[in-house]
């Protein structure tokens, strides 16, 4: 790779450790992928929840963190996706206190290095959205997929590690969907029925992203009437992003980079890279039915994954409609501190506590123990109008079920699935 | 007898051990019992497998970013595949590898669940980019 001379520095240790050791990862990390250079990024988001970060994982950023301040201060605007612990609710949720204490630890050593705490996986709608052609060091699937399709920035998906080097460089290394070569869709998709809820949009997104099944695949998703808006778009890009560990899809007529490519490539696109049938209503409830349980006992009615916008929470609040959550099911909404606040402040988190659920900032489940949640509460069966969760969940010991927020809501006051 | 496998220049030291395959994608939240050492996604070909000390060979990369921290987790605790050899990764899955010094290689010419079976001894040389099957 070309280096400049201040990355030379870097590389030699000139700008100390934690710097030295962040160059020398995105190298390794370039190298592999043949990236010519690194590029300057605007911004960073760091995944870094305790239950991936383990013993070792803390360890490794409270050694970083020794360094003198000038030397390990973030050179870019560093905002961090949600923790695996909500100080305020984690005892409700059978977290336990070692948890706690490495959660902690975790955020002690970020903030030293100048990260700020967003705790959330839907920065873009709620701190900084990105604007088009901006580089970005993003560490989250679905906020990647957001970032590249809706606004047009350039991101990979960057890892914990990945995301801290860019924002202790301020570069990433030059390839994937940094480069024009890679934003071109590679398969194409043409619905015939329009998805009719949030959850249905996740299961479009699960249904394109299986078939693609590759980050270096491209859909373009053709027949999408009208602008579904932002919480569809993330639920689509969420699920797809999970499914398939899709980072960009086009949609013409939606998103900005599909109506300005040349199409022309697009009609010549072999059969093979083009699904021969259109994607209508019978998939799309084959999809939903291979997550059914109708009747079963709900243990777990889960909004989160992504995390909630301020309209998801108040049609939250609105469909519990001041009915109280069945004893023997839990029903927990995630969302973002600043969501959090809003919600607190228009009286809507009030509104969903007094059915008996649970408001939880900053943490999105499936990041926060899960495995453990499930001993500890005995839940196995969970309902979610997210298809991402139905996706991961699973790999926990749950049986997921994948409905609308109406009937998810339904369902937790009735205790089964309705 | 050998059989010599070409791949683009990988991560990690080079290595020799015993080969797991599937055809199925991999990501550690998703399908991995990280406690156990095993595959614990029921719909896994593997599910229910130990992982431990192999060198798993399958298809590419799914899902999220947590196998970014995961693989280094893992390999501090010695419970986690030797290495891991793909027809090709996502990033999360190379950054994971670089930040964890676990073995990793992509890229062949052909299918390499194909030209890989379950207990193949391979030697895996990711700064040559070969992999070499020493039993036949």
């Amino acid at each position: 790779m070309r280096l400049t001379d201040e990355e030379q520095a870097m590389l030699a240790g000139e700008a100390g450790e934690p710097r030295r050791w962040a160059i020398r990862h995105q190298i390794a990390v370039g190298e592999f992928f043949d990236a010519a250079d690194l590029i300057p990024v605007s911004q960073a988001h760091i995944m870094a929840d305790t239950e991936s970060l383990g013993e070792a994982g803390v360890a490794f950023l409270e050694t970083l963190a020794t360094a003198p301040e000038a030397e390990r201060r973030v050179q870019i605007p560093t905002l961090t996706d949600p923790r695996g612990l909500d100080f305020q609710t984690y005892k409700r949720l059978g977290q336990t206190e070692a948890m706690a204490t490495l959660e902690a630890r975790t955020i002690a050593a970020l903030k030293s290095f100048g990260v700020l705490m967003t705790d959330t996986c839907i920065n873009y709608q709620t701190i900084m959205p990105p604007t088009r052609g901006e580089h970005l060091a993003m560490g989250d699937t679905g906020v990647v997929i957001y970032s590249n399709s809706v606004f047009g920035a350039r991101s990979n998906f960057e890892g914990g590690p990945s995301a801290l080097a860019a924002a202790l460089t301020g570069r990433t290394p030059r390839y994937g969907y940094h480069l024009d070569e890679c934003r071109r869709p590679t398969r194409r998709f043409r619905l015939a029925a329009q998805p009719r809820d949030l959850s249905e949009w996740g299961a479009l997104g699960g249904i394109v992203g299986r078939e693609c099944g590759s980050y270096w695949e491209v859909p373009l998703i053709e027949g999408i009437d009208s602008p579904p808006g932002s919480d569809a778009l993330k639920h689509l890009g969420t699920a797809m992003a999970s499914y398939g560990s899709t980072a960009l899809l086009h949609i013409p007529g939606i998103t900005p980079e599909a109506d300005d490519m040349d199409r022309r490539p697009l009609a010549g696109m072999p059969a093979g890279r083009r699904r021969s049938e259109p994607i209508g209503r019978a998939e799309i409830d084959v999809f939903v039915a291979a997550y059914g349980a109708t009747g079963d006992k709900v243990d777990v009615v889960v909004f989160a994954a992504p995390h909630l916008s301020l309209v998801e929470m108040a049609a939250v609040a609105d469909a519990l409609a001041g009915r109280e959550v069945h004893a023997g099911t839990t029903l927990l909404v995630a969302t973002s501190p600043e969501i959090k606040h809003a919600a607190d402040r228009m009286g809507l988190t009030g509104r969903i506590e007094a059915a008996g659920a649970i408001v939880a900032a900053g943490i999105c489940f499936y990041q926060s123990y899960a495995g453990e949640m499930a001993e500890a509460n005995g839940w196995k069966r969970l309902l979610t109008n997210s298809a991402k969760l139905v996706n991961i969940i699973g790999g926990y010991g749950y049986r997921p079920t994948l409905l609308s927020l109406e009937r998810c809501v339904d369902s937790a006051i009735a205790g089964r699935v309705v | 007898m050998t059989t010599l496998l070409r791949c683009h220049k990988g991560i990690g030291p080079a290595v020799t051990g015993t080969a797991l395959v599937a055809k199925d994608n991999f990501s550690a939240r998703y399908d991995l019992d990280r406690k156990r050492g095993t595959f614990s996604r029921p719909s896994h070909t593997l599910a229910g497998q130990s992982y431990a000390g192999k060198i798993l060979v399958l298809d590419t990369a799914k899902g999220g970013v947590a196998t970014a921290w995961m693989l280094h987790e893992m390999k501090t605790r010695g419970i986690v595949p030797l290495a891991l050899v793909f027809n090709r990764v996502n990033p999360i899955l190379a950054q994971g590898a670089a930040f964890g010094d676990l073995t990793m290689v992509d890229r062949f010419d052909g299918d390499v669940t194909d030209l890989i079976q379950t207990g193949d001894r391979l030697r895996i040389d990711p700064a040559a980019g070969t992999v070499e099957i020493l039993n036949r």
